[in-house]
């Protein structure tokens, strides 16, 4: 195994540059070292400026999210030496603006997020000293949805995403359904009130990468196409029996 | 060492589209009109997606074909003679075959949107897949024998 | 809150169809497109193929897979100009286009079972 690796990063700094460049550093390529690392390597030894998301280095905050030679991944978890002998080109997650380097801006997720209602939503609170008991069984229900950790790797993911600004996306849709299948909730009719509609549920063509590319194997694509078949079933209710159905 | 490539320093600013309410300037990225190119996975998606047009076309060659049958011989002999055409056959051998991409692709997607349990575990894709293969021989067979036995 | 779309409608006659049309269109088209025509298997003869349209029940299957097939078609098509082609601003012209035309051949398809003399 070679010794060293290039590293050719995107760089774009709003108040300098038109658009985004690319700059070629070249680190040490060490077995267990991931892209993680040769970005921490280039700021501390070779370029101070770089900028880039990262916290808990082992993928479970979603905060290190990019594109690794233009597939999405999380860089703590994308080892150097699969790349070798290199070039390995580290760019922002696609389908978000830029803000700087590395750096993207995602407040259009978590805008969308909150039209998922990512809350157990109860008619009537249990008072304070009551559990909400739940089996194995039910927890099953939902709990691969649960580990959604964020990254949005699922949104660099989607074509869909991209082409339409106004698609709510992979995650949120999950989560969506992460709270309607929780036996303790009860907010599955509001959450399909403003999930079922084109920027919904119904935006969605099962392109079916963004399952491929989830670190935390929360399939949202199956979430999705779960949850659509659920929102005909209670549309064909609806038409059967108008009053009764809600 | 850092060679960069980037846009020359001192160069003048311009005003970026959409300010975000913390910093004054994000740079959007637009998708290329050929971004399905770009991947293998993307053009596969689009070819799944483009296989609904030769079902469109098979649907149009039932109804010249029913068109054909009950309107007589002249009718008939017309129709026998396009099928026989060489633009005929090459366009209905691709087709065929997206029509085929279109079943596989299907069946394998099919079982993505249905959750059915048996104890608890959840029922693995295959063991739905694979028996709607297996009605997709079945079916198959049957429609052939129909329109075979005479 | 948003007003639930009448989406649920065209997406079951979407899978319904793509079912119909996985199931059917291979063997319809290797027989009718390709095995009569270039000779593998001896067709059945044309009166053969009228005696067997005339069946009520062989209409009825024709119709349906017709009819599915085609709003498969349609819903498939649709998206694939919303996203695929970016042209969304024509959004009212292909949802006319795309579910227009399935209607249209659908109706074709009932005349034309209907009359089958």
């Amino acid at each position: 195994m070679a010794s060293r690796i290039t590293i050719e990063v995107a760089r774009y700094n709003p108040a300098r540059d038109h658009e985004p460049g690319v700059n070629s550093y070249e680190v040490p390529l060490r077995k267990e070292w991931v892209v993680l690392d040769a970005l921490n390597c280039i700021k501390d030894h070779l370029d101070g400026s770089l900028t880039f998301r990262w916290s808990c280095r082992m993928g479970v905050c979603g905060s290190c999210g990019m594109m690794v030679n233009g597939v999405p991944k999380l860089a703590c978890a994308t080892f150097l030496s699969d790349y070798a002998p290199g070039p390995v080109r580290v760019e922002p997650m696609r389908h978000f603006p830029i803000l700087r380097d590395l750096v993207v801006d995602t407040s259009d997720f978590l805008m969308k997020l909150a039209r998922s209602k990512p809350w157990i939503i109860r008619k009537v609170e249990k008072p304070m000293d009551q559990e909400y008991f739940q089996t194995p069984a039910q927890l099953e229900e939902y709990r691969q949805f649960s580990m959604c950790i964020n990254c949005l790797l699922c949104y660099a993911a989607c074509p869909i995403y991209g082409l339409d600004s106004q698609f709510t996306g992979p995650a949120a849709i999950a989560l969506a359904q992460r709270y309607n299948r929780d036996s303790r909730d009860e907010g599955a009719s509001e959450r399909l009130d403003s999930l079922s509609n084109l920027e919904g549920i119904w935006g969605c063509m099962f392109f079916g990468e963004c399952t491929q590319v989830c670190p935390k194997h929360v399939d949202p694509a199956g979430a999705i196409q779960q949850y659509k078949l659920t929102a005909a079933t209670e549309w064909l209710k609806a038409m059967v029996l108008p009053r009764g159905a809600k | 060492m850092a060679q960069s490539h980037g846009a020359p320093e001192g160069c003048e600013v311009t005003a970026m589209i959409n300010p975000t309410e913390y910093l004054p300037k994000s740079y959007h990225r637009r998708m290329s009109t050929y971004w399905w190119l770009a991947r293998w996975p993307y053009l596969k998606f689009i070819l799944r997606e483009a296989s609904s047009v030769f079902v469109g076309w098979t649907v149009l060659l039932t109804l010249v074909q029913i068109w054909a049958v009950t309107r007589g011989p002249s009718a008939n002999a017309a129709f026998h003679a396009w099928m026989r055409h060489p633009l005929m056959l090459g366009v209905n051998v691709i087709a065929f075959l997206f029509v085929l991409f279109h079943a596989v692709t299907w069946f394998s997607l099919m079982p993505k949107t249905m959750v059915i349990r048996v104890k608890r575990q959840r029922v693995p894709d295959w063991a739905i897949s694979g028996p709607s293969y297996a009605a997709w021989v079945m079916v198959s067979l049957g429609v052939a024998w129909v329109v075979l036995r005479g | 809150m948003s007003k639930r779309s009448n989406e649920p409608l065209l997406w079951l006659l979407f899978s319904a169809g793509g079912v119909v049309s996985a199931m059917l269109m291979p063997v319809h088209l290797f027989l009718f497109a390709l095995a009569f025509p270039l000779g593998w298997l001896d067709p059945p003869s044309d009166e053969t193929l009228l005696a067997l349209i005339r069946q009520p029940l062989v209409r009825v299957y024709l119709f349906v897979f017709c009819f599915l097939s085609l709003f498969h078609w349609a819903h498939r098509f649709r998206f694939t100009l919303y996203d695929g082609l970016q042209i969304k601003h024509l959004n009212e012209l292909i949802n006319v286009l795309c579910y227009g035309g399935a209607v249209v051949g659908t109706v074709t398809a009932a005349y034309l079972l209907w009359r089958v003399p």
